[in-house]
């Protein structure tokens, strides 16, 4: 494979732009603690953070699996005055300020919310500052990730199959249980791997809306930005494996986000 | 017995057509691409909407926009076969067999359709995936996916036209044979006419949303009465009316033929018998008239020749006389057909 030549202006602004990325990545390699990563990262509050992480993520997911894929099968199918601007409203969080997010979530489910003080006075819930306030802040983050990614593979998939299997005598259960749902799987199976990434890194709605509890809100990012003041080895450390952890999911997904050519 | 009446606006496709199909016959809906062939066929499954319906299977009504009742798709006793095969790919050939059975709850599902993939040959593809098919096996499958639900009705969208000509004959043959075995009403949709002569008792002519003309097949052949089904068989077809002997053809040309009897007619006149000259002919011919060449193809010894003119018609001659009269475009050419050459039918 011959390359084409590229003029050096462009060149030299391309080498830069990658080193913007590589550079910090080859100061965690450096910078990692080598001699005490397995104490950083064994330390009681960082396999706490970490436990929770895993905990609030995929409860995040599950939950917007549950949740997108019907609001999915709604806007890729549905016709009704205003679907746009709902669409386009659940889909701001993508390019709100996280922090905004959090603000919101305080505003409409915090103890003296619009819903939340409903809920506290009529059930005594009170959702702020709880592990379901950060699965909550992290589904609100998260999930637009996989609702478009399901919208798009149902709007792509060929509906003719539909029809063949209504014709075998499948009532509407069936046909999306045994046939719209395989069919679709490729593009759910992605929207669940990134809105997971997006839920494990989310931060900014989690401690505006969750705070920074140990063991009920704190995790893993916001034990790396606390860790950072005091332990700056178990940040670096930690921050390497969350950097893994992202790197196999874009190997996860690597034939939506990586040529391969 | 099925009973048909549909009518919808689809698009630009305004259709109203109603087709009936007898339990021993297998009826071929036939007509040019766009007349709405398919759209009829997923009207009767349900698959589309119906501005105003009548469909009828075996006695029981599964639609009528007058009553409203609208039996749907997955509950009408209907097998279809589809244009692609539409094999579900995520699922092995037997399941895809025995996917109809499983969703009416029948136990033996895998059983039943284990015995169908072996009735049309492919029993040892049953674990295999629907990708690892050659086309016209594909087709087969889907044959046996819409028999094995023993439908009361079965209707066939252009089964044979997404394969290649070795696999069409391969899957026409098999066609056969379970079209024949099967007892219900069957109902083809195509655009070929060989498919259609090859499989079917009987033709319905489909042409912009209406049918222009049914009955068995050599009798459509013989006598046809669309553009269509004339340009299918290679004859020239005229319309107009007839009196004491003499048609008045549409654009203003008479023919002159025999037992025409009075009244609105179509004629037909077959290539062979136009004959081409330079100058008058002299003679019997009783139907002569001037026109100009538009275009000339020979295929193989023969030549088709387009004259245009007071009355359009094309002409059947041998590659020599096309030489001999030195037969180009924009040629000037004077055209005779006998009386007894016209055939004539009551439009």
């Amino acid at each position: 494979m011959t390359s084409e030549p590229i003029p050096r202006p462009f060149a030299i602004l391309a080498g830069l732009a990658a080193a913007l990325f590589l550079l910090p990545l080859v100061g965690l390699l450096v910078r990692f603690p080598f001699a005490d990563a397995v104490g950083a990262l064994t330390s009681p509050e960082i396999v706490t953070a970490a436990w929770l992480s895993v905990v609030t993520s995929l409860s995040a997911t599950a939950l917007s699996i549950v949740l997108g894929v019907p609001l999915a099968i709604v806007y890729a199918r549905a016709q009704f005055r205003g679907l746009r601007v709902i669409r386009a409203l659940t889909t701001l969080p993508m390019v709100l300020p996280p922090v905004v997010g959090g603000v919101a979530l305080l505003v409409a489910f915090g103890r003296r919310g619009l819903v939340g003080q409903f809920l506290d006075s009529a059930f005594g819930i009170r959702i702020p500052f709880t592990t379901a306030a950060a699965v909550l802040a992290a589904t609100f983050v998260a999930m637009p990730f996989l609702v478009l990614t399901v919208e798009a593979g149902l709007r792509s998939m060929d509906r003719r199959y539909e029809e063949a299997a209504r014709s075998l005598g499948a009532d509407r259960w069936t046909v999306f249980r045994r046939v719209t749902l395989p069919l679709v799987a490729p593009s759910l199976y992605a929207g669940a791997v990134l809105c997971w990434a997006r839920a494990l890194g989310e931060f900014g709605a989690t401690i505006t809306f969750a705070g920074n509890v140990p063991g009920s809100t704190q995790t893993l990012p916001l034990a790396v930005y606390l860790a950072l003041e005091t332990r700056p080895d178990a940040a670096i450390a930690l921050s390497l494996v969350l950097l893994l952890l992202s790197l196999i999911v874009l190997v996860a997904l690597r034939d939506r986000y990586l040529p391969t050519t | 017995m099925l009973s048909a009446q549909i009518r919808l606006h689809l698009g630009t496709l305004d259709l109203d057509a109603t087709i009936e199909a007898a339990q021993d016959e297998i009826v071929a809906l036939l007509g040019p691409n766009g007349a709405g062939k398919t759209t009829f066929l997923r009207a009767v499954a349900g698959l589309v909407r119906s501005d105003r319906a009548r469909v009828v299977l075996d006695d029981v009504v599964l639609e009528d926009t007058d009553l409203g009742v609208r039996v749907p798709t997955e509950r009408r006793p209907i097998g279809i076969v589809f244009q692609q095969h539409l094999l579900f790919p995520h699922l092995t050939v037997l399941e895809n067999v025995a996917f109809g059975l499983q969703a009416r709850h029948r136990r033996d599902a895998r059983v039943a359709a284990a015995r169908w993939l072996e009735r049309v040959g492919l029993g040892k593809y049953a674990n295999a995936r629907p990708s690892a098919l050659s086309g016209g096996e594909a087709q087969r499958v889907a044959l046996a996916r819409a028999l094995a639900i023993d439908p009361r009705l079965l209707l066939l969208d252009e089964p044979l036209s997404a394969l290649d000509a070795t696999a069409r004959v391969e899957v026409r043959r098999e066609l056969r044979r379970h079209l024949a075995s099967f007892s219900g009403a069957r109902l083809l949709v195509t655009h070929d006419p060989l498919e259609a002569a090859a499989l079917a008792d009987r033709l319905v002519i489909l042409e912009s949303g209406r049918v222009v003309q049914s009955g068995p097949v050599d009798e459509v052949t013989r006598h046809p009465r669309s553009r269509f089904v004339a340009d299918l068989v290679g004859v020239n077809l005229l319309r107009g009316r007839a009196e004491s002997g003499v048609i008045a053809v549409e654009g203003g040309q008479q023919i002159t033929a025999l037992d025409a009897d009075d009244g609105e007619v179509f004629a037909v006149i077959h290539p062979r018998s136009v004959a081409i000259h330079r100058v008058h002919p002299e003679g019997t011919p009783r139907n002569v008239w001037r026109g100009t060449v538009r275009s000339v193809d020979l295929i193989g010894e023969r030549a088709r020749v387009a004259i245009g003119g007071s009355l359009p018609i094309v002409a059947e001659v041998t590659a020599s006389s096309v030489r001999d009269l030195d037969l180009r475009e924009h040629a000037e050419v004077w055209l005779s057909v006998k009386a007894a050459e016209v055939g004539v039918y009551p439009a």
